[in-house]
């Protein structure tokens, strides 16, 4: 049954797609909301739009994904926290940038909006700014109980964010984040600007994955626009989406043994990265390969020698990464590290539809390019790989599994890329709205997208695959000692930029 | 694991020669404040990265200054975890509002004499993302800067060749 069959609605968005977007009344959120406390559906997204907000919903077994709106009566709405706690954060983000209220909801201290910005809610009706930096952390109370306050400022070459361990000697008892710090209004700055500067935005969202949010920002748009990419376009996006999958993980792995003291791992894997990088430099022009992506194709094509460059990098990482592998997994004392650290139990992944490594290393099969099979990966081979012990270990083999994959993919790609042009017209929009997503190395971001009649952003929405995953991250370090957490986190990797916006 | 470490002894270094220090950068250097250029700090200089609200790019190429290609300490530079270490503010992002304080905090932590090194295009003048309601703007409109690499991000050939015009900087 599709998922809006199950929900009381009314009006159907007639230009929204590929997906349907409807409207719904009290009856219909609630009978969404109780679809997702049961687990019937995941929530992929929750976003203002005053008057409205959104809420997408995924249908995981038949791949298939729709978005609600509701319009708030007088700036209000029913809380999903109040029985979905994966919706929490978002509702607290909803509340500062648009002033909309989630009824009933656990927990409405403000998230994004630190005290520090001259406005409140920046994107829904504006009031004077709310300049109160305090903030009341959960309480954790009991004999011997500490707190070790850390960040926003980190004490090494990383994002900025505010962990609060409550501990108890040296195990921790509670982890509360704070996050926010680099909010940069990235949706506001959408609003209004031409297609191509939205893109650019999109794809500065978070560095690691700009390949990623180019990819998701291009197909809402495409897919609003009812425009096809050209197959060549296709299959390099595929390409590059897979180079910087594979950098990342080589980077991760590596950075995860040096947070276990393991160094030779880590530069052995800062090795590979950097062959990585310069084989996307090789044939895109851009180590990070920002920009290349674009609504209707690709900026650029590959340069003559890029296919060739990739076709090394492959061969090489082949002849060592094996060898990096049985390093990982017969140095005892790396493994004593990583075994049963940080675990992430299954229902509470699939409860958060926690995406990535962080899902699949706890039991979550998804991955959008299986699960909703967007181009090229319909045409492509590979394997979803999955474990379920949840630790730092198996966030580890997930890793190394993908590296495999991602090898497999890029060969077929080489393969398969067929000559053409790189780019579809994009004519005219009259306004639409489309939803696009693509498997960044941790996992899935999803673009919501509104064009206007003369091509220019309404509003775009983007979630970050993080937002599921940072609160698995205070569950995972329950009970594990404070000496751990920079393995832990390491191992989620999770986005600051791409959360914050 | 000894399979590995012999391998690298006999394959012989992948670490690449340095480039000529930037020009445009010395010449840069040459013109920002001299107060404390007559202290001779010896060939070594630490680091401390500051991400102020850059969207993590910058960073990623600053950590690749560490790789076997790059090797940054062969040049006495290094990257400490305390700002009370360090010699060098090396500041990404635009500075978000929500991050103007703690990046103010940072830089009066720092012991003199200090430089700032302004690290991306965002750093430069706000990037893509000035004129938002969450940004501050450039690094600086909020502490004083010795030192600006552009690039979005700049690689780490860019990186590695501000750094060495700084370090003959100091050195004179
Ligand atoms: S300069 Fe570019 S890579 Fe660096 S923070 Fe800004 S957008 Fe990101």
């Amino acid at each position: 049954m599709a998922i809006l069959d199950t929900i009381t609605h009314s009006d159907v968005a007639d230009r929204h797609r590929p997906w349907p977007r409807a409207q719904v009344n009290d009856e219909g959120w609630r009978q969404a909301i109780d679809q997702l406390a049961t687990g019937r559906l995941v929530l992929l997204g929750l976003w203002g739009d005053a008057p409205m907000v959104h809420m997408a919903l995924l249908d995981e077994p038949a791949g298939e994904a729709a978005v609600i709106s509701y319009v708030c009566k007088s700036g209000k709405y029913p809380s999903v926290g109040a029985r979905h706690a994966p919706a929490i954060r978002l509702e607290r983000a909803i509340s500062d940038l648009f002033g909309l209220e989630a009824v009933n909801a656990p927990d409405t201290r403000p998230w994004l909006d630190l005290g520090f910005w001259d406005v409140r809610h920046p994107l829904g009706k504006k009031a004077a700014a709310r300049r109160q930096v305090s903030y009341d952390f959960l309480p954790a109370e009991g004999e011997g109980l500490h707190q070790i306050p850390v960040g926003p400022v980190h004490a090494g070459i990383i994002e900025p964010g505010h962990f609060r361990f409550t501990a108890n000697g040296e195990h921790v008892v509670r982890l509360e984040q704070r996050l926010g710090w680099v909010h940069k209004g990235i949706e506001s700055l959408m609003q209004g600007a031409k297609l191509e500067q939205a893109a650019r935005l999109a794809a500065r969202t978070s560095g690691d994955s700009t390949v990623a949010y180019a990819f998701a920002f291009a197909q809402a748009a495409e897919a609003a626009m009812q425009i096809k990419a050209p197959l060549r376009a296709s299959y390099l996006r595929a390409l590059m989406a897979e180079l910087e999958r594979l950098a990342n993980h080589f980077g991760d792995i590596g950075a995860i043994c040096n947070d276990a003291s393991f160094a030779l791992m880590q530069a052995q894997c800062a090795i590979l990265r950097e062959r990585t990088l310069r084989a996307a430099e090789a044939g895109f022009g851009h180590r990070l390969m920002m920009d290349v992506i674009v609504p209707g194709g690709l900026s650029r094509d590959i340069a003559p020698k890029g296919l060739a460059e990739a076709a090394a990098l492959v061969a090489a990482v082949r002849g060592v990464f094996a060898d990096l592998i049985e390093l990982y997994d017969n140095t005892a004392s790396l493994q004593d590290r990583t075994v049963t650290t940080g675990i992430v139990k299954p229902e509470l992944a699939a409860q958060f539809g926690a995406g990535g490594y962080v899902g699949r290393a706890s039991g979550r099969t998804f991955d959008a390019r299986r699960a909703l099979a967007y181009a090229p990966y319909d045409k492509l081979s590979f394997e979803v790989p999955v474990r379920d012990e949840g630790d730092v270990n198996a966030r580890v083999w997930l890793r190394i599994r993908e590296v495999e994959q991602s090898l497999s993919l890029i060969e077929q790609i080489l393969g398969a890329v067929p000559a053409g042009a790189i780019k579809a017209p994009l004519g005219r929009a009259k306004s639409c709205e489309g939803l696009g997503f693509a498997e960044a190395f941790r996992g899935d971001v999803l673009v919501w997208l509104r064009i206007n009649g003369n091509s220019r952003v309404a509003r775009c929405h983007l979630r970050d695959a993080s937002w599921f995953q940072w609160p698995l991250l205070e569950a995972a370090i329950e009970g594990n000692i404070v000496a751990d957490f920079p393995l832990c986190n390491k191992s989620f990797n999770c986005s600051y930029s791409g959360h914050d916006l | 694991m000894r399979k590995i470490l012999f391998e690298g002894i006999v394959q012989g270094s992948l670490t690449e020669r340095p480039p000529a220090a930037d020009e445009t950068a010395l010449a840069e250097l040459a013109e920002s404040v001299n107060r404390a250029a007559q202290i001779k700090l010896g060939r070594s200089l630490s680091i401390r990265q500051v991400d102020a609200g850059s969207c993590n790019g910058c960073e990623l190429e600053i950590h690749a200054l560490n790789n076997a290609f790059y090797d940054l300490e062969r040049f006495g530079l290094r990257f400490v975890a305390s700002p009370r270490h360090a010699d060098v503010l090396m500041v990404t992002g635009p500075v978000t509002k929500n991050m103007r304080e703690a990046l103010e905090r940072t830089y009066n932590a720092t012991p003199d004499p200090k430089w700032v090194i302004a690290v991306g295009s965002c750093a430069a003048d706000g990037g893509v993302f000035a004129g938002s309601y969450a940004v501050e703007g450039a690094v600086r409109d909020v502490i004083p800067v010795d030192l600006h690499i552009r690039g979005c991000p700049p690689s780490p050939v860019d990186l590695l060749k501000g750094l060495l015009a700084l370090l003959q900087y100091v050195e004179r």
